[in-house]
């Protein structure tokens, strides 16, 4: 477990406040000329060094993301983007930072955007989250006032600009070049890669877009080292990660662990344990609605970061532990996610737009077992049409918790489906 | 210069090239909805989906640029699946209703499911409905059948510059239109039916006209405005059906206007079939010997002063040049193809051309439009200067009418004073003009029509010479004609021989009885109740103002229906071919002019359309360069004179309504109707 | 919902941003880049729909459209696009119940039935008294504290069945709950108290700080009582600053009461804005 001295968000719950004082009592904007001084190479470094991924659920390197931006530029503006659009079913660890701990965010975007040489930052903050939104705005007030920010930023002689900018309803919008296309002003529909926002982001400009918790995490690294935080749980999935656990767990929480940490211990030492006991599990979620769960078997052992769960055949997304005990209806659990993804498809490329609705419909005859037994593995074919074939991974994160459900829990699809059958019969 | 390999073959291409140009440069086929050639890439679709060794999924062909070392295969498992899927997609909730949908035969959607779909559905829910959506009077919309690549919304917003289309909603509810209920109003909207791939955007008129294995197509080019769009005409039997646009990116690339594509129902109306003879006041149907005689005998013992020509507006150069040759043999000096009464100064080619030419626009940096609304004179000019501004850089001074023109333009005064201000180097706009490197000036033909022209095209040779536009390899002065015949007839010398009367000249004379006889060849476009008491001959097709005016009527071809020669805007001449026959005893109509000569007792000396094209040649070696530009030389032209006149203002009031043809379409009066506020007569592009 | 349903509706003739809603959209607008106005829009439709009762009339768009120079046709492509903009009206009461998987697999179906059963309207209706408006929302992210809804801007979380029609009660009483847990829990945190953060060492600040800047002055916000201020029961503060969306009229339709504090009430200062 980690100690509690090497947790970053001390703040987690807001038991104290998120103002810029008690931001300053619990060490935040500490050192923060110096760190600049250090130059945007050494930030680049210790950032790649401390081995942090990015928290948005893409487990990318941050400082090697950060490298691509042009070093040289012609003068222009370069932006910062914070996506802040937290709306993975089952993840809600973003919503504590940017309402009890946001001067760590705009700490970190101050660092972020040394390194990538950007001129302004804008946190996207998903419009529903209102009084969280409300914070960061006051924290951002508060940092101008305190010369934190702004023209010459800390004093460093860095003039740099942060701003809040509200989404209004668009799970889509979480995708980086979605959120850009909806900070543009437009619908949220993912652009096509390449180019990549480092080369023509937002407006056009090189872009860097960067998860809240992967952008507060950086100020510890960088007070503490690299090395610190690259000790911390396992090679290539280091650090400290934000876990959201929640369903049928004795007392849902969130809570910041070390990455690495075994599933099961998580939810027993955090949230009490399983509903009725571990022997009650039926599945987990592990990592946001998209991740493809895990039977009870695999839950017993495997350990939360990104490659221990790629090997387990799901992923650790972002870490939202979505638990399921035995009274679950599992069908009706990812039909509903087969909902959410039809109902947040932007609808711009053909798969997604289509195959999302296909998906859903197929899946809510599936929970009354209303379908043929031969309709499961069309079912699988629709979702490989739809995996790997649209512009954004909303089609793969459409796909894969049916391909889980499929996978997993295939024996309970046709036991429905010729139970439905059977009825009808002695109905007949 | 990124080499790859596509289907094991190797190709070198331009940086920046997609991988789709590139499989087309090699002749792969690539299936394609969304992607468009002209506008710009969406990638929606997915159907052009390749597989790109090293990539973990197959990637959109149309959005990837190539790049050095690629390896792409077009065939592979891989890529035909991903195809597949992506088509079983596009058609679950497309209607399966092709019998009854114009589009079939000629959907993207019905051929590639042919090619790359399954043979049986397999999705058993129930099918999206869309409501349809009320477009105006030219496109019909089934929005059932719509696949949502956009290709609409993009040529709405890129092309025509009339950002009204979108998709609203999202998800499985997206859906294409515009919102509220509202016509689209460009005059470019018709272009919308051709880029849909499916059967969502039809042709309103022709809708449930016919399959198009039924239609018989012939090439040929418009004559409804200066600009000489490249078009097809799709017949049935000798009728009619549709006009579209072919491929000319000299000229108009894809597009043509609405005018050009919808007027074709005039075609079949009010058509002069056979000829007249005013008997009693009234016209009377008549053999062509009994109006020839008519004519022979009312011009006997006249003198050629007091006989007259007139060419409109829709003349091929043929009819203009055997017109001719009967006034020279009439002994008549009495001529002009000018019905405007324009008066501007022939006497130097490059002074009434395009000379930069339409593509040539698209080098432009600095526009000075003068006297014009190119949107509703030529909107295919309109919508080149819209994609030269669309590239960035481009700056559009404006003197005359303030209208819409679908890019921003500086307004710089009304009038011929501003006009003057910059040829004399008083106004800035001199100075972006001599500092561009492209500077380009378009001078309407309305403000070549006024008293004035004559000192206002020396003004705009003036501005010419002075800010640069005339340079090597550069000739920055342009006239944007209106009229298909124009450059034609002033190529020919269709103009007042020595002594000579011009249009004004004709028309104050026949008023006063100095011109006996006039002959109007497709003339509607002149004040007919100046004509006094003059022996009125009207050829033409249409029953128009011309031919109510006349004492005989020789009944002539259509531009469909004859092989005719036109001179566009540019100097560029073109050859329409013909396509059906014109309607009873109409004739093309420089055959009309050679038997008539012979009756009047001076006979033209060719009888088939080698001679008569030979005879072009004569009269003026461009006609030898058909679909070529042949540069101009500049010298000196116009009048300095007085420009102190009143501001500029277009000729064209009604778009739709300009000429016999589109005055007799059902389809242009709804137009009309939809589109031409009445208060202003001018047309409606501000909601 | 088709374009169709949406326009159906009686739409007024006009909209216009009120003199306030006007300074605040400038004030909006000039965080983005000059020529670049567009980035408003979500923002400027969030104020037109504050300003209309909670839903946004065509005129409201159009008017929105005009402001930043856009084609309308590219805002009703937007304003349909997003869900927080309603396209129809809605009650006073704005009750969204997020039945997404975590919050569904622990009750929020219950919520559902108790709004139905309390109000007598199914999901998408709004009760003739024009009191509340119910629909089911998708994941609204506070999944460790499911189930929950949104009413208005403010997020109650931790219900059950009764608690969701306690709830109902106190809206229909002219009450404004205390957002947050509804349980007393703390934020995220479990319910049993924190596992973790139980001895957190203080981390001084290397140097002494500079004194931060004169408390801000209370501006708009405070002024309309618009500002949240919420005490989630754990001494949580949510401070409000006016984040470019309050309008005079919101703080009618209920602000949360705010429990005493001790400590002193954070304020805001500005609009969104920044620099300046």
């Amino acid at each position: 477990m980690l100690r509690d001295e090497d947790r970053i968000f001390t703040n987690l719950f807001g038991f104290e406040s998120f103002s810029l004082e008690a931001a300053r009592a619990r060490g935040d904007w500490d050192q923060t000329p110096e760190l600049i001084a250090k130059g945007r190479e050494w930030i680049i470094s210790e950032v790649k060094d401390s081995g942090l991924r990015g928290r948005g659920g893409a487990g990318f390197s941050a400082g090697l993301k950060w490298s691509f931006m042009p070093k040289k530029t012609d003068g222009g503006p370069v932006y910062l983007v914070v996506n802040a659009d937290e709306g993975e079913p089952g993840t809600c660890k973003d919503r504590d930072i940017l309402r009890h701990e946001p001067h760590k965010l705009l700490e970190g975007c101050l660092y972020a955007g040394v390194a990538i040489g950007a001129t302004a930052c804008y946190i996207y903050v998903r419009g529903e989250f209102y009084d969280e939104a409300a914070n960061v705005q006051r924290a951002i007030d508060e940092a101008y006032e305190a010369g934190l920010l702004g023209k010459n930023a800390c004093g460093t002689g860095y003039d740099y600009d942060i701003y809040l900018h509200r989404g209004a309803g668009a799970y889509i919008c979480g995708e980086e070049t979605a959120l850009i296309e909806s900070l543009e002003g437009k619908k949220g529909q993912p652009r096509n890669k390449p180019p990549f926002p480092a080369q023509a982001g937002l407006y056009s400009r090189p872009t860097t877009v960067n998860n809240v918790e992967t952008i507060a995490q950086v100020p510890e690294i960088l007070r503490r080292g690299a090395t610190w935080f690259a000790n911390l749980g396992r090679p290539k999935n280091t650090g400290t990660k934000l876990f959201c656990i929640s369903g049928h767990v004795n007392h849902p929480c969130n809570v910041e662990e070390v990455m690495g940490i075994p599933l099961r211990e998580l939810i027993d030492r955090h949230c009490g344990g399983v509903r009725g006991g571990w022997d009650n599990l039926l599945a987990v979620i592990p990592g946001g609605s998209s991740t493809p769960l895990l039977p009870r078997t695999v839950c017993d052992t495997v350990l939360m970061d990104f490659d221990s769960l790629r090997e387990a055949g799901s992923g650790l997304g972002t870490a939202a532990v979505i638990v399921m005990d035995k009274s679950t209806d599992i069908v009706e659990a990812i039909a509903r996610l087969s909902r959410f993804y039809a109902h947040e498809s932007c609808g711009q490329c053909t798969p997604c737009r289509e195959g999302t609705g296909w998906l859903m419909r197929v899946m809510n005859r599936l929970v009354k077992g209303n379908a043929r037994l031969e309709e499961i593995d069309m079912l699988q074919e629709v979702t490989k049409q739809i995996e790997g074939h649209t512009i954004c991974a909303l089609g793969d994160a459409a796909a894969w918790p049916v391909q889980g459900l499929i996978r997993h829990f295939r024996p309970e699809l046709e036991r429905r489906i010729l139970a439905y059958r059977s009825a009808r019969r002695v109905a007949a | 210069m990124p080499k790859l390999t596509i289907d094991g073959m190797p190709i070198e291409v331009e940086p920046g090239t997609s991988v789709l140009q590139a499989c087309e440069m090699l002749g792969v086929e690539v299936p394609r909805f969304c992607y468009h050639d002209r506008l710009s890439v969406a990638a929606n679709c997915r159907m052009c989906l390749v597989e790109m060794e090293k990539a973990p999924k197959p990637v959109a062909s149309c959005a990837m640029p190539c790049s050095e070392g690629m390896v792409i295969k077009t065939n592979s498992p891989l890529a035909r699946n991903a195809r597949r899927g992506v088509m079983e997609f596009l058609l679950i909730n497309h209607p399966l209703d092709c019998p009854i949908c114009d589009q079939g035969g000629e959907c993207d959607l019905q051929d590639q499911a042919m090619a790359y779909g399954f043979d049986r559905g397999r999705y058993g829910e129930t099918k999206r409905a869309v409501k349809d959506k009320e477009l105006g009077p030219l496109i019909k919309t089934v929005m059932t059948r719509c696949i949502h690549c956009t290709r609409c919304i993009r040529f709405a917003e890129e092309i025509a510059g009339v950002p009204e289309l979108g998709a609203t909603g999202r998800g499985e509810h997206m859906e294409v239109g515009t919102y509220i209920e509202q016509a689209i109003t460009s005059e470019l909207s018709g272009n919308l039916v051709d880029v849909c791939p499916v059967g969502a955007l039809t042709s309103k008129p022709y809708a449930f006209s016919a399959r198009p294995w039924e239609l018989r197509k012939a090439e040929s080019i418009d004559v409804l405005d200066a600009v000489g769009s490249n078009i097809r005409i799709d017949l049935r039997g000798g009728e009619v059906l549709r006009v579209l646009p072919r491929l000319n990116d000299d000229v108009n690339e894809e597009w043509i206007s609405d005018k050009t594509r919808y007027a074709c129902d005039g075609l079949k109306r009010q058509r002069l079939d056979r000829p007249f003879i005013r008997r009693d006041g009234k016209l009377k149907p008549a053999s062509w010997n009994e109006a020839f005689a008519a004519i022979a005998a009312r011009l006997k013992g006249v003198p050629g002063e007091r006989i007259a020509a007139l060419a409109g507006d829709l003349c091929d150069a043929e009819a203009m040049v055997a017109l001719k040759d009967l006034m020279a043999g009439l002994g008549s000096p009495n001529l002009d193809c000018r019905q405007d009464g324009a008066a501007f100064d022939t006497s130097c080619r490059a002074g009434y051309l395009f000379n930069s030419t339409i593509a040539g626009i698209e080098k432009a940096d600095v526009i000075l439009l003068v006297g014009t609304d190119p949107r509703h004179e030529a909107p295919l000019v309109n919508a080149r200067i819209r994609k030269r501004y669309r590239r960035g850089g481009l700056q559009v001074g404006v003197i005359g009418p303030g209208v819409d023109l679908t890019y921003p333009t500086t307004y710089l005064g009304a009038g011929p004073p501003t006009l003057q201000e910059i040829a004399e180097g008083r106004h800035d706009f001199a100075a972006k003009l001599k500092a561009a490197k492209h500077p380009l000036l378009i001078l309407g033909a309305g403000a070549l029509a006024r008293p004035d022209g004559l000192a206002v095209q020396a003004a705009a040779r003036l501005v010419a010479e002075s800010c640069g536009l005339i340079r090597d390899g550069w000739n920055g002065y342009n006239v944007l004609q209106l009229a298909a015949a124009r450059v034609g007839g002033l190529d020919l010398g269709f103009l007042p021989g020595t002594d000579g009367r011009g249009t004004r000249g004709i028309l104050d004379g026949a008023g006063k009885g100095e011109i006996e006889v006039v002959f109007l060849l497709g003339a509607d476009e002149i004040d007919a109740s100046r004509l006094g008491q003059a022996f009125v001959i009207y050829q033409g097709h249409h029953g128009d103002r011309g031919a109510h005016r006349a004492d005989v009527v020789l009944p002539g071809a259509a531009y469909t229906e004859k092989n005719g020669t036109y001179v566009n805007t540019e100097g560029r001449p073109q050859q329409g071919r013909r396509a059906n026959f014109p309607p009873g005893e109409a004739r093309e109509d420089w055959t009309i002019l050679r038997a008539l000569s012979e009756v009047l007792g001076c006979k033209l000396p060719y009888d088939s359309l080698a001679q008569i094209r030979q005879r072009l040649v004569d009269a003026n070696p461009v006609f030898a360069h058909t679909d070529a530009v042949i540069a101009a030389a500049w010298g000196s032209f116009g009048q300095p004179g007085s420009l102190d006149g009143p501001p500029f203002k277009s000729p064209i009031e009604n778009f739709y309504m300009t000429d016999p043809i589109s005055r007799a379409s059902v389809t242009m009066a709804q137009c009309a109707e939809a589109f031409v506020s009445p208060a202003t007569g001018k047309t409606g592009t501000h909601g | 919902m088709s374009s169709a349903a949406a326009i159906a509706v009686e739409q007024p003739e006009s909209f216009a941003f009120s003199p306030e809603n006007r300074a605040r959209a400038e004030r909006i607008v000039a965080k983005y880049p000059p020529g670049r106005q567009a980035s408003a829009v979500l923002p400027l439709l969030d104020l037109a729909q504050r300003q209309s009762d909670n839903w946004l009339p065509r005129a409201a768009m159009d008017h929105v459209a005009e402001f930043l120079s856009m084609p309308r046709i590219r805002v009703y492509e937007v304003a349909t696009f997003y869900t927080m903009f309603n396209k129809t009206p809605v009650g006073k009461h704005f009750v969204q119940i997020c039945t997404t998987t975590p919050c569904w697999l622990r009750g929020s179906a219950d919520l559902v039935h108790a709004c139905e059963r309390k109000l007598g309207i199914s999901m998408g209706e709004t009760t003739p008294d024009n009191q509340f408006t119910v629909i089911e929302a998708e994941c609204l992210g506070a999944c460790v504290n499911a189930p929950m809804v949104q009413i208005g801007d403010h997020y109650y979380e931790d219900l059950d069945g009764p608690g969701m029609e306690a709830l109902l009660d106190a809206l229909a009483r002219g009450e404004v709950p205390a957002p947050g847990s509804q349980i007393g829990r703390s934020t995220s945190c479990s319910v049993k108290g924190p596992t973790t953060l139980l001895h957190v060492p203080k981390r001084q600040a290397s140097e002494p700080e500079a004194a931060p800047a004169a408390e801000p002055d209370l501006a708009t916000a405070a002024a309309d009582d618009a500002a949240a201020t919420v005490d989630a029961g754990a001494g949580v503060e949510t401070a409000g600053a006016d984040i470019g969306t309050e309008t005079a009229d919101s703080g009618e339709s209920g602000s949360p009461k705010t429990k005493p504090r001790s400590r002193a009430r954070a304020k805001s200062k500005t609009d969104a804005g920044t620099a300046d």
